[in-house]
């Protein structure tokens, strides 16, 4: 049943902003489903997808002025209860499933069977097993969640969100952890959905996906609605076209001069964990800012801990001018020059209790001080002070918790703490996410200061335009393996996208 | 859009308050403790007709009750700091003060290094467990508040040691000072100098300021190069040896030792010594003055009670009451204290 104009949309959204403090996630944006559609959401990391899913699911509230329309009629969604009730269920990429207890006690979670005040166990477990049936699953409603695989796992939602009579069904990068047989079984239940009614919203970056499944595909960027194909205009060049056709903004700083003798500090040579990382490899020169670009989950930040020593390996080599390292710890990755930015400065970076000097000189403690570990204050006070002029850190002292700073205040405050154990290569995990525009192109000009001083710079980043702006070379990862580099002019979003979508890059540029 | 026009006028209010904020938190439960003393004086006069608890021979006493629960709160201290526990340290406490026994009865003054030494060899193993096993340390120090119970039995043949002839006793029973000008009992110095030296590792050094960072945020401790497995060694090692020490001081106010009795929930007054003084049971946050007072929160109450002739259930009672309810007191006015 192809979705057609002439049927009435079940959901129509219009005119959706929303505002963070400093951040504009989404601009008047508009998505319309209709009832037995497929209709995939595109658009790059940070193009706005999540808000959106958000807003429609209750999570975040949209600025004033959104429309949202269900079966024609306005609704206010204002938390996930409304959503529910409206019929709408989103299934994310982490399962909200509660591993203990039994497939049938999920599937009714806050909505048990009662018997009285009992729990009415079979009438749960009947109920559960006519959706399972349905859905062509091969365990049964007593069985524990803990005990499925992820597919199976995510079949229990899907149950959920027929059980609630849901009409309107989010999945939010469903194929990611299953392998191909279970992505081909999640397919038959999801044209099984699709042939009952249900209007499915898909949400992948996995073009083959996108092209096997949907009726239509809306494509946002940079926060805005750039547009909606449909089934007999999707094309795979044409979606990357509108996910990435933006020009460049100016305030990429690119002043070092790459060239030169090229002297390789670190190189990488086909590197794995056994798990995500499968086979990186890659050279980095001094003075060169390297991009290393890739899909979420592509493994970027799992081969720099590799390389950091904060995991162990199981394959492949690494050296550091010409000499072969193996660290076994983060500590010994730093007394070797080498530093690593985490790209999750709250949970893996900072010390929120502790002060911004605390935080600058912990890299440093050790070297600074005398004999029986006695700190040396005044040095620190000193390091902390000139490293909060030098990086512009917008606080009144070194005593201040950086807890309490902004966001790109605090990334400031991690990057200078790397920078004072003077290091020689630099791996930047996502260096400017969550900060405002003004510290962005703070940490591109130190950024950039950093090569033109010499050292080597990898930064990994999920946003194209900053890879483009920034890197002379880019090395781009796809499910494990870097697969592909470009360098110099040849570096744009297609052709990054390219590598990291596998689609042919011979048919983005024709 | 972004921040680049912010004004030094909310800054500078935004310092102040910070300065407001750490200022509280230093100070932390030093005003309950005084209210506290003045409470248990006013209600001996009131009831008794006389103030006895403010005299300086009562005031020795308290300080000497607060002295062994002092010195291992100090240790407690840096492992809560560290967002870990040690329940086995009144087990340790035990068998070190059986051992100390023990050994004093052949070799004099090297009982004291044997207690000390059982203590920082059951805690360095408690160490070991946590931070290369990495066992939770709840589980690993419930495991040993009862597995070195029974060592401490087993180590005294599941009797009484005694040393009627013990040459460290002067720790337990004598005092320090100018006779007619002053004096200090020896449980309060040792206890005094044990606070001070953590106040000097935990604020002066390299290692302070890692305890602070394991407990503050492991993971970027990790990442950002601490070699966590030697602080966590370090800090229940440390929590060890002071348990020893707390055995010394036992069995020399004692002259003898009992594994069975000695010690008994003492893990729980320490714990209690360091949640008074303020320190986060998540770690990251807290002070070694904080567990001083702390300790004497608690001392001041048990003595108060007993001068106004409250008895013994009552006083468990009444403790816990206090316990909670100055840790409430606590969480309510800095929570104040955050908003202004």
């Amino acid at each position: 049943m192809p979705a057609s104009p002439d049927t009435a949309p079940i959901l129509r959204m219009q005119n959706v902003s929303k505002t963070f403090p400093g951040v504009k996630a989404l601009r008047n944006v508009q998505l319309t489903v209709y009832p037995g559609e497929v209709h995939a959401l595109m658009g790059e990391n940070g193009a706005g997808k999540s808000t959106l899913m958000k807003i429609l699911s209750g999570a975040y509230i949209p600025d004033s002025g959104a429309e949202i329309e269900i079966d024609g009629k306005p609704v206010q969604i204002d938390g996930p209860l409304a959503a529910k009730a409206h019929g709408i269920a989103i299934i994310y990429q982490e399962l909200a499933l509660s591993p203990n207890l039994s497939v049938a006690e999920n599937i009714y979670l806050g909505r048990e069977a009662r018997h009285g005040a009992m729990i009415d166990r079979a009438a749960m477990y009947a109920g559960c097993a006519d959706i399972l049936r349905s859905l062509g699953a091969t365990f049964g409603p007593r069985t524990l969640v803990g005990d499925l695989s992820i597919a199976e796992q995510q079949m229990v939602e899907v149950a959920r969100a027929i059980h609630q009579r849901s009409r309107i069904l989010v999945m939010d990068e469903p194929t990611t952890a299953l392998s191909s047989r279970e992505t081909e079984k999640l397919f038959q239940v999801i044209l099984r959905l699709k042939a009952e009614g249900l209007a499915i919203i898909y949400i992948s970056h996995r073009m083959a996906e996108v092209y096997e499944l949907s009726e239509r595909v809306s494509v946002l960027r940079d926060g805005g609605y750039v547009g909606t194909l449909s089934r007999d205009e999707i094309q795979p060049e044409s979606i990357v076209r509108m996910m990435v056709g933006r020009d460049l903004s100016s305030f990429y700083k690119k002043e070092h001069k790459p060239g030169g003798a090229r002297t390789p500090v670190l190189e990488v040579g086909n590197l794995s964990d056994g798990g995500r990382v499968k086979s990186g490899s890659f050279t980095l020169h001094a003075g060169e800012v390297l991009g290393l670009a890739g899909l979420v989950g592509a493994g970027r930040t799992e081969l720099a801990r590799l390389i950091y020593g904060a995991e162990p390996r199981t394959a492949g080599t690494v050296k550091l001018n010409g000499q072969p390292v193996d660290y076994r710890s983060p500590g010994e990755a730093i007394d070797g020059g080498v530093v690593y930015l985490t790209e999750d400065r709250k949970a893996q970076g900072l010390f929120l209790d502790m002060t911004c000097g605390d935080n600058i000189n912990l890299g440093v403690i050790g070297r600074d001080a005398g004999r029986g570990g006695w700190l040396d204050r005044g040095r620190a006070r000193v390091r902390s002070l000139a490293a909060i002029k030098a990086m512009a850190i917008r606080v009144p002292g070194p005593e201040i918790p950086v807890g309490t700073l902004s966001g790109g205040n605090q990334q400031k405050v991690l990057l200078s703490r790397l920078l004072e154990t003077k290091p020689k290569v630099l791996i930047l995990d996502e260096p400017t996410r969550g900060v405002d525009i003004g510290a962005k192109s703070e940490i591109y000009r130190i950024i950039d200061e950093l090569a033109q001083s010499g050292a080597a710079v990898l930064v990994i980043s999920s946003e194209l335009p900053e890879v483009v702006g920034i890197a002379d070379r880019v090395v781009v990862m796809r499910e494990g393996r870097t697969v592909g580099e470009v360098s110099g002019h040849d570096i744009t979003e297609q052709s990054i996208m390219a590598f990291a979508t596998g689609v042919d890059i011979e048919k983005v540029a024709a | 859009m972004s921040d680049t026009v912010s004004t030094s006028k909310p800054e500078r209010q935004r310092l102040r308050q910070e300065q407001m904020r750490s200022l509280i938190r230093s100070i932390g439960m030093l005003p309950v403790l005084i209210i506290l003393g003045v409470l248990v004086q006013l209600a001996g006069i009131y009831f008794t007709g006389e103030g006895r608890f403010l005299s300086w021979q009562n005031l020795s006493i308290v300080a000497q009750q607060a002295s062994i629960n002092a010195v291992l709160g100090a240790g407690m201290t840096f492992v809560i700091l560290t967002g870990g526990i040690d329940l086995s340290v009144g087990s340790i406490l035990a068998a070190a003060a059986v051992v100390g026994l023990e050994v004093s009865q052949v070799a004099g003054d090297l009982g004291v290094l044997a207690a000390l030494l059982t203590g920082l060899v059951i805690g360095l193993a408690n160490g070991v467990l946590i931070a290369f096993l990495q066992l939770p340390p709840f589980i690993v120090t419930l495991g040993s508040l009862t597995a070195v119970r029974g060592l401490a039995r087993l180590l005294g043949n599941d009797t009484t040691v005694f040393n009627s002839d013990l040459p460290f006793a002067f720790i337990g029973n004598d005092s320090i000072g100018i006779e007619g000008v002053f004096s200090i009992p020896w449980l309060v110095v040792i206890a005094f100098l044990m606070i001070v030296g953590s106040w000097l590792i935990l604020r002066r050094t390299v290692l302070g300021v890692h305890i602070y960072a394991v407990g503050g945020n492991p993971a970027a401790a990790r990442l950002s190069g601490i070699k966590v497995w030697a602080v966590l060694l370090f800090v229940y090692g440390a929590s060890g040896l002071l348990a020893g020490l707390g055995g010394v001081m036992q069995a020399a106010r004692l002259y003898a030792a009992n594994g069975l009795q000695l010690g008994q929930s003492y893990e729980l007054d320490a714990i209690a010594a360091v949640i008074l003084g303020g320190t986060s049971f998540v770690g990251g946050i807290g002070s070694i003055w904080g567990t001083l007072i702390g300790a004497l929160i608690i001392a001041v109450l048990t003595n108060g009670l007993i001068l106004l002739g409250v008895t013994d259930v009552w006083q468990y009672i009444a403790k816990g009451a206090v316990i909670i309810g100055a840790v409430a007191l606590d969480r309510y006015r800095l929570r104040g204290s955050a908003r202004t």
